[in-house]
C-alpha cells in the first residue's frame, strides 16, 4: 500500500498545526460559528445530536494492521470503544470531545492517517473497488490513480469551498463495485483496442434527494489527462453551480440544467488552457505510485484443504457468501461481516478492530480494506487457512455468513446519531435482521441488497438498494418509505417508491411480505432484483397495501 | 488606522482607493418559483442607476467597479495608460463580458475580486481563470470577507495582495501564507506538482 514520504508526512503534520490554531481561535471566540463551520467540516468534524462526530479518512478503503490498531486505541482513549465504518469507506467516531480533536489528529498523523476533507464542500475521499488488485475481473488496478487523485485533491487551492460536496469514484474492473455512476465524477478504466489505458468519465451522478445516474462526458480520455480534466470539470462547477440553495447545489443539478452537451462544451473550453500543463501525469509518476502496490509474496503450489470440510454446512455457507475469488490460485479474499443481528451495521468495537488487525497480520500480509457495504475485507488469504480463519472470526462475531444477503444491510447512522436525519435507521435494520434469523432461509432467498437511509441525503444509498428504505418525517413522527428495484454496478438503476410510507413497527412485516411475494413469483434461480425488474412493483404493492389497509 | 493590506507577504500601506457603488434603495424582486437557470441565482448585479451615480475621483490610483469602468472606458483611457486605473468585480460577475482580450486586461495595474462571504469559493476559480486564460500579470487582490483561513489558497491560485477584513488582525493572518511548505498539486504560485518539483521515493 502507499507509504508516506517526508512530503506527505509534513503535509499531515502541518494540517494538525493549522487545525489546532483554527480550533483555538474558535474557542477564544475569534472565529464565529459560521466561520469555523467550513473549517471544522473540512476536517471531518460535525456537531451532532449528542456530541461532535469525527470522520477519519481511509483513502480508497485501504488500511494496514498498524493503522487499525491505532484506530482501536483512539476509540478507547477518546471515544466509547467503538467506531462506525461508513459507506464512504471511512471510519466515524461518534463521541469525541471537541478539545480532544487536535490530539486525535496528531495520533492519526503518527500512523500516516488524517481526517482531511472527509466532509465539507470540497473533494472528498476518493473511493474505489474494495477488491482492487486481487479480483480476477480486474483490467487496471484503480488504486494507482486513486492515490494520484488523493494527492492532487488534498488541499487543492481552488476547490476548498465548492457549492457542495464532491465525490469521485474509480473502478478498473469489468464489474463495477465502486458505484461510479452514482458519483459527482466516476472514472472507469479500461484498455482501448490498441491496449492503451483509457478512461470513461461520468459526471453528475449522485443519490441524495434528487437521485440521478451520471452522464458520460468523455467516452475515452487518455489517463495522463485525468487531473487536468477533473480540474476543468471542477472549475466549471465551482463557477456556475448554484450556491443559493444547498439542495440544488450538487453538480448533478448543474449538469441537468445545462444539459450534458453544453456542460461538456464549457469543460472543454476550460480544459484547453490547462491541458498538457504541469499537472499532466507522467509515466514516471504513475510507475512511482504503482511500485507501492506491488503484489505481496504469494506462495505457489498451495494445497487446498477445503474438501475436507465440505460437509460442514456452516463453513460452506460462509465460504460461499463471505469469500471472493482471487486472481492467484490458492488464495481467496475474505469479507468479515460487520452485520450480525443486534449490532448497528458497520460498527466495530475496539476489541474487534484489534482482533482483525491480528488476523490481517496472520493471514493477509498485514493489510485490510473497508468496503462501501460497511464490511472489512482480508484480501489475500490462503485457501488452506480459511477454515482456521473462519473459526477465529466466528468467536469474534465477524463470520455471519450473510454477505450479499438480506441481513447484510447498508445503513447510515441515522437519527440516533446524526443531526440531519429525519428518522432512526439502525433500529430498523436490527428489527429486520431479527425477523430473518434463519440462515438457511436467507441463503434460499439469495442475493438482496437492503439499504437504509435516515434522510434524503442518502448516506445509506437507499436509491440503489434492491430494497431501499428512506426515513421521512411526517408531523414530527418517523415514517419509512420503501423503494424496490434499485441496483448498483454496471446496470445501475434507481428504485421506485411502492406507495405511502410505514411506521417503524410495520417495517419487518413489510419486508417479510416483499420476500413472500418474491418467493411465490420467482422463476427457478431468478435473483430478487431480476424478478422485480421482470414483474414490476405491482405484485409487491398489491400484497402489501391490500393487507395493511385493513 | 493600521493598514489591513498584505502585499505579497508583507503588511503595507495601501496606495489604491477602492471606489464603491453608491447605496441606492431598490425594491428587490425575487425570482421565486421560476426555474432558475445557469448562474441566475438571484444575486444582485449593480443597477444602471448605481453605475450612473458612482463618483469617479479626478485623480489618484483608483479601483473602479467593473461595470462603472466599462461604462466610462473612453474617458478613462488616458488614466489607464498612466497606470492609475484598476477594476474590482463580485464573484458572480463575468469579466469576460466586459473585457475582451489578454491585451486589454493587462492594461489594468490591479484587479480586485470581492467575495461577500467567506464560504464563497468562486473567488479561487475566477482568479485561476484570470491568471491562466487571460494571463494577467499585474496585482490581483482579494477584498471583502477575506480572513486568515483563505490566504494560503488565495496565494496559490494567483492572488498577490489581500485586504484582511477590518475586524481581524492582518499580522496574524499573514502567518497563514506559510501553512503548508510543499503542496501536492501544481497551481499558479508553484506551477509544478510536487512530484515534478522534488525527487520522491
Amino acid at each position: 500500500m502507499y507509504k508516506y514520504d517526508d512530503i506527505d508526512q509534513t503535509i499531515v503534520d502541518e494540517r494538525v498545526a493549522q487545525y489546532e490554531d483554527q480550533l483555538n481561535r474558535y474557542l477564544k471566540k475569534q472565529l464565529t460559528d459560521e466561520e469555523f463551520r467550513p473549517l471544522r467540516l473540512q476536517n471531518g468534524l460535525y456537531i451532532q445530536r449528542h456530541a461532535p462526530m469525527l470522520r477519519i479518512a481511509i483513502p480508497y478503503g485501504l488500511l494496514s494492521s498498524t493503522q487499525l490498531r491505532k484506530l482501536a486505541e483512539i476509540a478507547d482513549k477518546y471515544d466509547r470503544g467503538y467506531g462506525h465504518f461508513s459507506t464512504r469507506q471511512n471510519l466515524q467516531l461518534n463521541w469525541p470531545k471537541l478539545e480532544d480533536t487536535p490530539n486525535i489528529l496528531r495520533e492519526l498523523a503518527s500512523v500516516q492517517m488524517h481526517a482531511i476533507q472527509t466532509s465539507g464542500n470540497c473533494v472528498r475521499n476518493i473511493t474505489t473497488d474494495h477488491f482492487s488488485g486481487i479480483t480476477p475481473d480486474e483490467i487496471i488496478d484503480p488504486r494507482h490513480i486513486a492515490e494520484i487523485l488523493r494527492q492532487w485533491s488534498t488541499f487543492h487551492p481552488e476547490f476548498a469551498l465548492l457549492p457542495r460536496k464532491f465525490k469521485i469514484a474509480v473502478t478498473g474492473s469489468r464489474k463495477d463495485r465502486a458505484l461510479v455512476q452514482a458519483h459527482d465524477i466516476g472514472l472507469e478504466f479500461f484498455l482501448d483496442e490498441t491496449n492503451k489505458i483509457v478512461v470513461k468519465v461520468w459526471v453528475g451522478g449522485g443519490l441524495g434527494r434528487t437521485p440521478i445516474l451520471g452522464s458520460v462526458i468523455n467516452e475515452k480520455l487518455e489517463w495522463q489527462h485525468i487531473l487536468t480534466y477533473c480540474e476543468a470539470i471542477l472549475r466549471v462547477y465551482n463557477l456556475y453551480g448554484r450556491r443559493d440553495n444547498s439542495f440544488k447545489a450538487r453538480i448533478k443539478i448543474l449538469v441537468k440544467a445545462l444539459g450534458i452537451d453544453k456542460f461538456k462544451a464549457l469543460v472543454e473550453e476550460e480544459w484547453q488552457y490547462i491541458k498538457d500543463g504541469p499537472n499532466t501525469i507522467t509515466e514516471a509518476e504513475l510507475s512511482r505510485i504503482k511500485a507501492f502496490f506491488t503484489e505481496p509474496a504469494y506462495k505457489t503450489n498451495l494445497d487446498s484443504n477445503l474438501e475436507s470440510h465440505q460437509n460442514e454446512k456452516a463453513f460452506t455457507q460462509w465460504l460461499t457468501r463471505c469469500t471472493h475469488a482471487h486472481k492467484k490460485q490458492g488464495y481467496r479474499a475474505v469479507t468479515l461481516s460487520l452485520k450480525p443481528t443486534y449490532t448497528a451495521p458497520g460498527d466495530a468495537s475496539s476489541d474487534q478492530m484489534r482482533a482483525v488487525a491480528d488476523m490481517a497480520d496472520d493471514y493477509s500480509f498485514g493489510e485490510l480494506r473497508v468496503s462501501h457495504e460497511q464490511n472489512l475485507i482480508l484480501a489475500d488469504v490462503q485457501e488452506d487457512k480459511l477454515y482456521e480463519l473462519w473459526q477465529k472470526a466466528k468467536t469474534l462475531s465477524l463470520a455471519t455468513p450473510n454477505v450479499g444477503l438480506l441481513t447484510d444491510i447498508i445503513c447510515c447512522p441515522g437519527g440516533d446519531f446524526c443531526s440531519l436525519a429525519n428518522a432512526k435507521s439502525i433500529p430498523i435494520a436490527e428489527s429486520i435482521q431479527a425477523v430473518f434469523d434463519d440462515m438457511d432461509y436467507l441463503h434460499d432467498i439469495g442475493d438482496i441488497n437492503l439499504n437504509i437511509s435516515g434522510c434524503m441525503n442518502a448516506c445509506g444509498h437507499h436509491h440503489v438498494g434492491h430494497i431501499g428504505i428512506l426515513g421521512v418525517d411526517k408531523n414530527d413522527t418517523e415514517w419509512y418509505q420503501v423503494t424496490l428495484g434499485g441496483n448498483q454496478g454496471n446496470f445501475a438503476s434507481i428504485g421506485k417508491v411502492i406507495g405511502p410510507s410505514f411506521s417503524a413497527e410495520q417495517m419487518p412485516a413489510v419486508i417479510r411480505k416483499i420476500i413472500d411475494v418474491y418467493i411465490s413469483v420467482r422463476q427457478d434461480d431468478e435473483a430478487f432484483i431480476d424478478c422485480v425488474h421482470r414483474v414490476g412493483i405491482e405484485p409487491f404493492k398489491n400484497t402489501i397495501y391490500q393487507e395493511t389497509a385493513h | 488606522m493600521a493598514t489591513q493590506l498584505i502585499q505579497i507577504d508583507k503588511i503595507q500601506d495601501d496606495d489604491w482607493v477602492i471606489i464603491d457603488l453608491p447605496v441606492i434603495e431598490v425594491e428587490i424582486k425575487k425570482q421565486a418559483g421560476k426555474v432558475v437557470q445557469f448562474k441566475l441565482t438571484g444575486e444582485a448585479y449593480p443597477t444602471s442607476e448605481q453605475i450612473e451615480k458612482t463618483v469617479i475621483p479626478a485623480s489618484g490610483n483608483i479601483i473602479l467597479p467593473l461595470q462603472v469602468y466599462a461604462k466610462n472606458k473612453a474617458r478613462l483611457a488616458e488614466r489607464l495608460n498612466k497606470g492609475e486605473i484598476g477594476i474590482w468585480l463580485l464573484t458572480h460577475e463575468e469579466i469576460e463580458k466586459y473585457i475582451a482580450s489578454e491585451e486589454e486586461i493587462n492594461q489594468f495595474s490591479i484587479i480586485a475580486i470581492k467575495t461577500e462571504k467567506f464560504a464563497d469559493g468562486r473567488i479561487f476559480s475566477i482568479a485561476a481563470r484570470i491568471r491562466n486564460k487571460f494571463r494577467f500579470t499585474h496585482d490581483l487582490r482579494a477584498i471583502g470577507d477575506v480572513l486568515k483561513d483563505q490566504l494560503y489558497f488565495l496565494k496559490r491560485v494567483g492572488f498577490s495582495s489581500y485586504v484582511i477584513r477590518e475586524d481581524r488582525n492582518a499580522d496574524e493572518a499573514l502567518e497563514a501564507l506559510y501553512d503548508f511548505s510543499d503542496p501536492y498539486q501544481g497551481a499558479f504560485d508553484l506551477k509544478e506538482p510536487v512530484w515534478r518539483r522534488k525527487k520522491r521515493k
